[in-house]
């Protein structure tokens, strides 16, 4: 197999997962990649994750409290699944349907949300804003339980189409009112908690008697509409096929400019937004296909390094590299999950509590100096233990059986265990001269092996802190 | 070396988290009606520590209370805003962000900085001392530094060895200083971490520099404010520094609560103070003390419950000591559901703030115009 290949499906591994270790990335390298593709989309065989042991080892993580227990769960599922894409795609409508504790204040309510996002994240779009739309926490976020016949709240009925199916320009005010008045009686069962602490489990319910079942014009259809038939009208319009499509460009491919600006700036590559916005017309709404046109396209496989890592996708790459809170791997259970999920947050993105509806800002907007900072510490501090199976591993692939490496050669190693990663000429210059600096490297003693170690953790220190780490 | 030479005036905020029962810190204890509500949770008379018949402050206030005493420190009671919002989170966020109707993502500090900072010549125009931001100090555009521990803030601080570190900021210098051009997402990642290497380089003299005979305690509030002072005190240019102690949410156990989080709080502020007079460099800081919310007016037998109409305190040698607002009342019929009702809002303390200490146009940060205090004298 060439290093061409590998470094496809460790791309491949970062966008359409959370990252791998080199010799994952060698055993689907073996398999090809659109097998390894097919795999990720059917991870048929695969058992789904494990939660007994962080249930009986994390408490908080029993009946989620605050969002420190979803948000350090949800991080163990994705430090530990064998099927990563079923949480990306959950992350990906966790940041699309953008709903925040803030508001919530039940961490019970977001993981049910986040259960049922991932129940339906690969499935038919139609289905899924229908669960969507049936979800407490999201009712409760966006006010439909407020939403009554004769005096319409019209929060969920405008976001609906704003934010979660196909962007501003594409329908009118009217539509938002008679969207609203569609969706009146969509409510849930129990109220939701105003105290921490207190755990009710909210169930959707459908008031008839406080449904308006008059006459709508939506969208130029008219009948007696109720919630699911607007629904059935906005997931065939040609207009969600192409906002999704640029969602999915802009969170698997390669950045977009935020959310509002979408309307007044075209896509940086509108053949690739339409070609998913064929599929999933063509497929009848089935993320499923969408993904597979996706990461079977040109445009995904041409985009290596050309979008800014999440701080969840950088704590998570990095993590999955060095094999940390990881059972399979003997390193969980351990304390520190939760200040994990907390490292995450002091990034900027705190997981189940986006900043607002709109979700969090993307690409160069991660980063400030504030949270450069943190993540250049976070990533050295993970590679530097050699403690951890992932570096170990690294460490002796490296070494192997060579008694002697070149500047280059060292760190060109370096950066293929770590899942081919790609340098500017300039940065790569600098750090093969950095090691020319610190005199020859071998391994033929095991005091020379040791300080052989010792100056490939520093290494790999300095590949975490350079800009191109923060893009994947 | 004195920070007054240029008498750029600074703010230090400090947030208690968890909402503060301001009635358990300003204690009304000339009020017959307090001692029926706070069956459990109240301070005996004869332990209050006097202002005047009615309030005095909680005994464990005693080393604030002489900056009090000297007419340095100002009381807001029943600051809050209309409909007030018990949720933790939300209620910070509407702080942070002066807007309680809309969720907002821009703070009230970021818009500040921006005003102050508009050409970003100073990377450390504003300091954190914390583990990450707070809404409050976000604005897209606007660097802020956030130090968790000043003695170890910079970049690869887990780096082994000083000369094996030290060889290695020479390369993350280099790389990020060389040749732009490489894309701009890359030359804006590459500008932020020079951006970053210049702070921690220049905070860290701050240290350095210090000397002082005041001890802090060893707890967060007190080291985070020592912090404070050394980068103030190390002259920086810094205008608005930030940090917060967490706690405050006291539903049980409050009586022994309280008095740990206000001894060391009040411990960390006088501790602070007089550090800066020791170094002349007092008189141009003025501290904001704030929370999100106040408690119940009813304890629940243990602790208190989320509330609103809370208070905040403004203190320095700038500083018209008194009590500004009425404190608000606990009449049955005047509660607002069982809460203090609030009387001032929170925009116009935050105005009085921006407009009469960092003479920056308040109304667009705070969206809106909104009664000020008078507080400095």
């Amino acid at each position: 197999m060439s290093t061409n290949h590998t470094a496809l499906i460790a791309h491949l591994m970062r966008r359409a997962g959370f990252g791998a270790r080199y010799d994952e990335i060698e055993a689907l390298a073996a398999k090809g990649y659109d097998a390894t593709v097919d795999w990720l989309l059917n991870p048929v065989g695969e058992p789904e994750t494990d939660d007994d042991i962080t249930l009986r080892f994390t408490p908080m993580h029993v009946e989620p409290q605050g969002f420190a227990g979803p948000a350090s769960r949800w991080l163990y599922r994705i430090l530990n699944t064998r099927r990563p894409l079923e949480e990306k795609m959950t992350l990906f409508w966790h940041c699309v349907f953008a709903t925040g504790f803030s508001k919530l204040n039940s961490g019970t309510a977001m993981w049910r949300q986040y259960e049922m996002l991932h129940a339906h994240a690969m499935g038919n779009f139609r289905e899924l804003l229908l669960q969507l739309s049936k979800d407490p926490a999201m009712i409760y976020w966006l006010d439909n339980c407020d939403n009554h016949d004769g005096t319409p709240n019209e929060n969920y009925g405008r976001e609906l189409m704003e934010l979660f199916s196909m962007g501003i320009g594409n329908y009118t005010e009217d539509d938002v009112k008679m969207a609203a008045r569609a969706f009146t009686g969509w409510t849930y069962t129990d109220p939701l908690p105003r105290v921490p602490y207190l755990f009710y489990h909210p169930s959707f319910e459908y008031r008839e008697w406080d449904h308006d079942d008059s006459e709508k014009t939506f969208l130029g259809e008219t009948g007696n509409f109720g919630g699911e038939d607007i629904i059935d009208i906005i997931v065939k319009q040609p207009a969600t096929g192409q906002f999704l499509g640029r969602h999915l460009y802009n969170f698997f491919v390669a950045d977009e400019p935020q959310v509002p600006a979408w309307p007044y700036t075209p896509p940086n590559d509108p053949d690739a937004v339409n070609t998913l916005a064929q599929a999933y017309i063509d497929s009848g709404y089935e993320m499923r296909s969408v993904l597979e046109t996706l990461f079977k396209s040109d445009f995904f496989k041409d985009a290596r390094f050309k979008k800014v890592k999440s701080p969840l996708e950088l704590v998570s790459n990095t993590v999955r590299m060095t094999g940390d809170y990881n059972v399979e791997m003997g390193t969980f259970p351990k304390h520190g999950l939760t200040g994990l999920a907390a490292t995450v947050g002091f990034m900027g993105q705190q997981v189940f509590n986006p900043p607002s509806v709109e979700g969090w800002h993307t690409g160069k907007e991660w980063i400030d100096s504030g949270a450069l900072v943190q993540r250049v510490n976070f990533a050295a501090e993970q590679v530097g233990d050699t403690e951890m199976p992932g570096v170990r591993l690294i460490l002796d692939r490296l070494a192997g059986d060579e008694v002697s490496m070149s500047p280059q050669g060292f760190v060109d190693g370096c950066l293929r265990l770590m899942g081919d990663l790609e340098l500017e000429a300039d940065t790569h210059a600098a750090l093969v001269q950095h090691v020319a600096d610190r005199g020859t490297l071998r391994t033929d003693t095991a005091a020379a092996r040791d300080r052989f170690e010792e100056r490939a953790t520093e290494m790999m220190q300095l590949i975490v802190a350079t800009p191109e780490y923060q893009s994947e | 070396m004195t920070a007054t030479n240029s008498k750029d005036t600074v703010l230090v905020v400090v947030q208690l988290s968890g909402g503060n029962d301001f009635m358990h810190t300003v204690v009304p204890y000339g009020n017959p009606l307090y001692y029926d509500f706070r069956q459990t949770v109240n301070v005996p008379q004869d332990k209050v520590l006097t202002i005047d018949d009615n309030v005095g402050f909680h005994p464990h206030l005693s080393a604030i209370k002489p900056m009090w005493d000297a007419g340095d420190m100002a009381i807001v009671a029943g600051v809050g805003y209309p409909n007030p919002n018990r949720s933790h989170f939300r209620s910070m966020d509407i702080w942070h962000t002066c807007e309680p109707d809309e969720v907002a993502t821009e703070g009230w500090i970021g818009k500040a900085i921006q005003d102050l900072d508009p050409h970003k010549e100073n990377v450390l125009t504003a300091v954190n001392f914390g583990n990450g931001l707070p809404r409050a100090m976000v604005k897209a555009g606007v660097p802020v530094t956030s130090v968790s521990d000043l003695e170890s803030y910079g970049l690869l601080n887990s780096m082994q060895g000083e000369s094996q570190r030290s060889a290695a900021l020479d390369v993350f210098q280099k790389i990020y200083g060389q040749a732009i051009g490489s894309g701009l997402v890359n030359d804006y990642i590459r500008q932020t971490g020079l951006d970053a290497m210049k702070g921690a380089d220049i905070i860290k003299v701050a240290p350095e520099r210090y000397s002082s005979t005041i001890e802090y305690a060893d707890n967060s509030i007190a080291q985070a404010l020592k912090g404070v002072a050394q980068v103030h005190l190390a002259d920086l240019g810094t205008r608005v520094f930030y940090t917060q102690y967490g706690g405050f949410d006291v539903h049980a156990n409050e009586m022994e609560t309280q008095n740990k989080l206000w001894l060391d709080v009040s411990g960390a502020i006088s501790d602070f103070f007089a550090d800066l007079r020791e170094h002349d460099a007092s008189e141009n800081v003025v501290m904001l003390v704030f929370t999100e919310f106040g408690r119940r007016v009813r304890d629940n037998g243990n602790g208190t419950d989320h509330g609103s109409g809370g208070g905040s305190f403004l203190i320095g040698d700038r500083v018209k000591g008194g009590m500004y607002a009425e404190y608000p009342s606990l009449a049955p019929e005047k509660q607002l559901d069982g809460d203090l009702r609030f009387n001032y809002d929170y925009r116009g303390l935050y105005s009085s703030i921006l407009d009469q200490w960092l003479g920056l146009d308040a109304a667009p940060i705070v969206d809106g115009t909104y009664e000020q205090i008078s507080f400095l004298g």
